[in-house]
């Protein structure tokens, strides 16, 4: 029965309660942040100040999946880098590309009239 | 002086080949670029989106009063306002809890992957199980709410054209929307339904993966990476519905 024992099968480990306990506290914060959205959608005015929450929480919401549940925050600093630098120049590419549709519009009312 | 020879020597030695100077496999840093690419095809579709968006007029009555109308972009919260079993008004409700099952299957999905560092089979089995009928559940409900915008309200959308014919529309669907302008429902189509195919794929290779674990391939090759792999793609879907359903159906 030993040879088909394979060797590289390792050791089966218990369960870390630390850990759990940070990934279900991750889901918490998930689960708050969303819940804060929905409430803000109904009770606030709609406008740049609610636009400019939901893009924070946002934000913090994908701080939270990235970092945690995709473990980035726990790798070796190139790759962490290797990962953010892209991200920010394809904020950038978002951010740039709505201020331009903001004039695009503004153009063909000038020029077409509404 | 010194010090300075032998931490070149160092990096040398760190990219010279044979060892991982970012400590993660060929396989998890080709997932991660693969996924900056896709988060590239994500944005194009928002900003066609926040270009559309632009591109009509804003309502700008008091929202209570909202009604339907091609003239100018629709408020999502009185778009989406069904749920299943249930005839009354619930705005974004059903959507909220889509979000929230998606959330739960990246939960169960980073619960296999901490699994699967501790070689507990049994556990990842279990986790991916879950992850598998979260992602079915979500793509359920994805599949209600896109019957629900096709069909559309009884009363349906009257429409004055410029030319003198006057529609009756019932639902949404790429030609005509009840709801608003037409690229509402075309974006709607294509950015759900672009997500959607990703959790499709994500759930089917979350199967193949359910399989090998079951029948105990990782175990022989003795790594769990496989389930990280996986697990990167599917908190990536996660991450893109988070984005959706902000600027999609809250903003």
């Amino acid at each position: 029965m030993e040879h088909t024992h394979n060797q590289h099968s390792a050791e089966v480990q218990p369960r870390d309660p630390a850990k759990v306990k940070q990934i279900l506290k991750v889901t918490l914060y998930l689960a708050i942040l969303t819940a804060i959205e929905f409430v803000l959608a109904f009770t606030m005015g709609r406008g740049y100040l609610l636009t400019s929450i939901f893009v924070l929480l946002t934000f913090v919401k994908t701080f939270l999946i990235v970092g945690e549940f995709m473990h980035l925050k726990h790798e070796v600093k190139v790759l962490i880098w290797a990962i953010i630098l892209p991200s920010m120049f394809i904020m950038w590419l978002i951010l740039a590309m709505l201020m331009e549709s903001n004039h695009m519009f503004e153009a063909i009312i000038n020029i077409f009239g509404k | 002086m010194a010090t300075a020879v032998i931490n070149e020597n160092e990096n040398k030695a760190l990219w010279a080949g044979g060892v991982e100077p970012l400590k993660a496999s060929y396989g998890k840093l080709m997932m991660w670029f693969f996924l900056l690419s896709d988060a590239l095809t994500f944005s194009g579709l928002l900003v066609s989106y926040g270009f559309a968006r632009y591109a009509h007029n804003a309502y700008t009555g008091v929202i209570d009063d909202f009604k339907a109308s091609i003239a100018y972009w629709p408020v999502p919260e009185k778009v989406f306002t069904h749920i299943p079993f249930f005839h009354i008004d619930a705005p974004l409700v059903f959507v909220g809890l889509m979000t929230f099952i998606l959330i739960l299957s990246s939960v169960t999905m980073v619960l296999a992957v901490e699994a699967g560092h501790r070689n507990d089979k049994k556990d990842v089995q279990k986790w991916m199980l879950w992850t598998v009928l979260g992602g079915i559940a979500f793509l359920s409900c994805q599949a209600w709410e896109w019957i629900i915008f096709i069909t559309g309200s009884t009363d349906g959308l009257i429409v004055n054209d410029p030319d003198g014919t006057v529609r009756h529309i019932f639902g949404a669907n790429l030609i005509q929307n009840e709801y608003g302008p037409r690229m509402f429902a075309d974006l709607f189509f294509v950015i759900t339904g672009f997500h959607g195919t990703h959790v499709l794929s994500g759930v089917i290779i979350n199967i193949f993966v359910f399989y090998n674990v079951a029948f105990g391939t990782y175990e022989r090759l003795g790594s769990y990476e496989m389930v990280e792999k996986v697990g990167l793609y599917w908190h990536f879907i996660d991450l893109v519905w988070v984005f959706v359903f902000t600027f999609y159906y809250l903003v």
